[in-house]
């Protein structure tokens, strides 16, 4: 007797729920940006410039892991895009941290004396985010090592049509974090 | 995964990925954790009917340090009071009840032989596990454990130096709380996919049983409103170990100026309630779903108007995220948007109404069964209305602002919440203790039980609504200080006596639950005569529920003395005879 589970589906699935508990989290940050902001005694500052780059190295890494899905399922070469997917991710990773040196630079401090909300809501929110991308590049490793191994096939997709959902999500999670801060 | 596979004692008992062993993991380490949670009300209990009285019992329990020549330490009733709500509140009334009955009855209610993932499920009871570790060690940190409330308001609870229960104990909590979210979180995911995937062959949405809407209805509110206690718990985190503002601003601390600027206190309020609130509906959901069932097995009727149930969930599902405020009204909250929050928190009255009103139409004119199960949903039908009542003047923030507070609040949330759920949990073991171990609770202690908690239960939050007309604030240490209210001595002591008396009627259950495990009256497969598919399964545990085929599905879960029939109940799996309609 077999558990017949459609594991296909029911993973699919519990990675989205699991995605919609992500968004409450950030959802609630954010919310809490929103009505701090609105009370007064904020400090306003500029987006350092790195975070642009990190916007862009993250568009990039999910048109690659777009493709290298499509040529997955055409049953083409893979290893090379997921493989920069990664590199991209761990600019990603090095463009937040000098993102917050250069916010350091300039007076803005996550805590202590001279700290306020404004700075500390966006050093712990990207930090957050980060946090989740790690997430994101481990499952990314492991694709790649799949890749090599030439273990996708286009009947066989599932753990790199997963790595790619949670990928893209969290490219569209930077992007709407990126705008928030920009204009809120 | 086969069904005579081998099993170890680890695989069996301890890490163990069949559902319904994770249910009665959760629902021991719920049932072990509500005896600590009591003990610890009983024991303030009896400084507040007796303030600054020697008890031995009080040494005894916690020591020289924390009870000098048996009187209760100012600090330690801080903490008591802090912990027993933190333990009855999410390790008894959340992952106890959820934990136990989502386990336990979606695979089997909807006709699946696990859940969608019994690794993450078995993960999820660990990490329940290991967060129930670390807040018992909690209590035992030289500082004492956390002090600020359940609802672990900043500055207190943000700032290490503060009190003594600020410090270590305050730490341990938070990191508690932080493994019990992840444990809800997991058993939610699981407890969604499931349902919408692992339906039996028949088994459509609207054939589901109402414990089923619920506790799938409870998991969608857990995945909304956890992540934001997380976020919440998280700055709270920052602000206390790292140095942040977030929660705090201005605050001098023994004499010295803190660097603190521009955070904002009320702001945790809003976080904190946004899942506060949607927690009392985690809490009460899973025990109106098992009291639905419970009923209308017992009445031998169908339950009263299905669609309109299922709806008044889903209803109060979606009204309890937009009535947050409603906890802080006193907060300097702009008048209008109180009022905006009154109406949204008043509209709950009108899905809790139908509620009511089904259950009390499906019990009309029924021959009625009164198991002890039975007992405990109509008890909780009783402190549903009674405790919802009074809602409705806390939810009114004209009227709200006079009692906020005080004891009045106190009373209100432990009737609507506390022991309304309880009763739904009390009802769930007593109806499906047979299907959980194949024998069956004692019947006369259940009696007993139920009798006795019930008049102990009113006994103690009856007369608090008196005590908050009259005034009297909630978590002082001490009510002997203020002579307006030495007149109130005596209803304190009532209350302690009918606390003591519930308090001590519990071990009756556990006695019960304990000695029937080994040595109850063997059941038969199906001993209500009910209609759900868990009944159909054989009495024997086995991994994967049937042996051969899973059962398929015909019929609604309710068709209870229907008309035409030979019996009165045809369970689910029951092909439909020639000319035969649906209910």
């Amino acid at each position: 007797m077999e558990l017949t589970i459609n594991k296909n589906k029911t993973s699919k699935q519990l990675l989205w729920i699991g995605i919609v508990a992500i968004i409450m989290f950030f959802a609630g940050l954010t919310s809490a940006y929103v009505v701090r902001k609105a009370e007064g005694n904020w400090l306003e500052f500029v987006m350092p410039s790195w975070f642009l780059l990190s916007t862009i190295a993250i568009i990039i890494s999910s048109i690659l892991l777009w493709i290298s899905v499509k040529r997955i399922k055409a049953d083409k070469h893979s290893f090379i895009f997921i493989f920069i997917t990664l590199l991209l991710g761990i600019l990603f990773s090095y463009s937040q941290i000098q993102g917050w040196q250069q916010l350091v630079s300039e007076g803005i401090y996550l805590t202590g004396e001279g700290s306020n909300p404004s700075g500390s809501f966006l050093y712990v929110i990207t930090l957050l985010h980060l946090l989740h991308l790690a997430g994101g590049l481990i499952t990314l490793g492991v694709s790649t090592i799949n890749a090599k191994k030439g273990k996708y096939t286009s009947s066989n997709y599932l753990g790199i049509e997963l790595t790619s959902i949670y990928w893209h999500f969290l490219g569209v999670l930077w992007i709407y974090l990126f705008l928030f801060f920009q204009y809120i | 995964m086969s069904e005579d596979h081998k099993e170890t004692f680890i695989t069996k008992y301890i890490f163990c990925q069949d559902h319904k062993m994770i249910a009665k993991q959760f629902l021991i380490t719920g049932m072990l954790m509500g005896i600590v949670g009591m003990v610890m009300s009983l024991l303030f209990r009896l400084q507040l009917s007796n303030p600054g009285e020697s008890f031995a019992v009080l040494e005894w329990f916690l020591g020289e340090k924390w009870a000098p020549d048996g009187v209760l330490d100012p600090n330690m009733y801080l903490a008591l009071v802090t912990m027993h709500g933190t333990i009855l509140v999410f390790w008894v009334l959340t992952a106890g009840l959820t934990g136990t009955f989502a386990n336990f009855l979606i695979p089997l209610q909807i006709g699946a032989r696990d859940m969608a993932s019994g690794f993450l499920n078995m993960l999820s009871y660990w990490f329940f596990f290991g967060a129930t570790i670390v807040m018992i060690c909690s209590l035992f940190v030289e500082s004492g454990p956390a002090s600020a409330g359940w609802t672990v308001y900043p500055p207190l609870s943000a700032l290490p130096e503060a009190i003594p229960g600020s410090g270590f104990g305050q730490d341990l909590w938070l990191v508690g709380m932080a493994l019990f979210i992840v444990s809800s979180l997991l058993g939610g995911l699981n407890y969604i996919v499931t349902v919408l995937n692992l339906r039996t062959l028949g088994m459509s949405m609207m054939r589901l049983p109402l414990t089923i809407w619920a506790l799938f209805i409870t998991a969608i509110i857990g995945v909304l409103s956890f992540p934001v206690l997380f976020a919440c718990a998280l700055l709270l985190i920052f602000d206390r170990s790292f140095g942040t503002s977030f929660y705090l601003s201005d605050i001098i601390l023994n004499g010295e100026a803190l660097h603190n600027t521009g955070g904002s206190p009320i702001l945790f309020e809003h976080l904190f309630w946004f899942l506060g609130h949607p927690e009392v509906y985690i809490i009460l959901l899973p025990a109106l779903g098992l009291v639905s069932e419970v009923i209308s097995v017992n009445s031998r009727k169908p339950i009263f108007g299905y669609k309109a149930m299922v709806g008044a969930l889903i209803a109060i599902a979606f009204l309890s995220f937009i009535v947050w405020g409603h906890h802080m009204f006193i907060t300097g909250m702009d008048p209008f948007l109180g009022s905006v929050f009154t109406f949204t928190t008043l509209l709950i009255a009108i899905p809790s109404g139908v509620k009511v009103f089904n259950y009390l139409t499906t019990l009309w004119k029924a021959s009625i069964r009164f198991t002890p199960a039975m007992l405990f949903a109509i008890g909780f039908i009783s402190t549903f209305i009674t405790g919802g009542l009074t809602g409705l003047v806390l939810g009114d923030s004209a009227l709200d602002i006079n009692v906020h507070d005080t004891y009045f609040v106190v009373g209100h949330f432990h009737i609507v919440m506390g022991i309304s759920a309880i009763y739904g949990m009390f009802a769930g073991v007593y109806h499906w203790f047979p299907k959980m171990y194949g024998r069956m609770m004692n019947k006369k202690l259940g009696y007993i039980h139920f009798w006795i908690t019930f008049i102990s239960a009113y006994g103690v939050f009856f007369p608090m609504h008196f005590l908050g007309l009259a005034g009297l604030p909630r978590r002082y240490y001490t009510n002997s200080e203020f002579p307006m209210f030495d007149n109130l001595t005596d209803i304190n002591d009532v209350i302690t006596f009918f606390a003591i008396i519930g308090g001590l009627i519990q071990l009756i259950f556990v006695f019960n639950f304990f000695y029937s495990i080994f040595k109850g009256r063997k059941t038969v497969q199906n001993p209500w005569k009910s209609n759900t598919l868990e009944w159909t399964a054989p009495i024997e545990r086995m991994h994967g529920n049937w042996p051969g085929e899973i059962p398929e599905v015909h019929r609604w879960a309710y068709d209870y003395s229907k008309p035409g029939a030979e019996e009165d109940f045809i369970a689910q799996n029951i092909p439909l005879k020639e000319g035969e309609t649906e209910h």
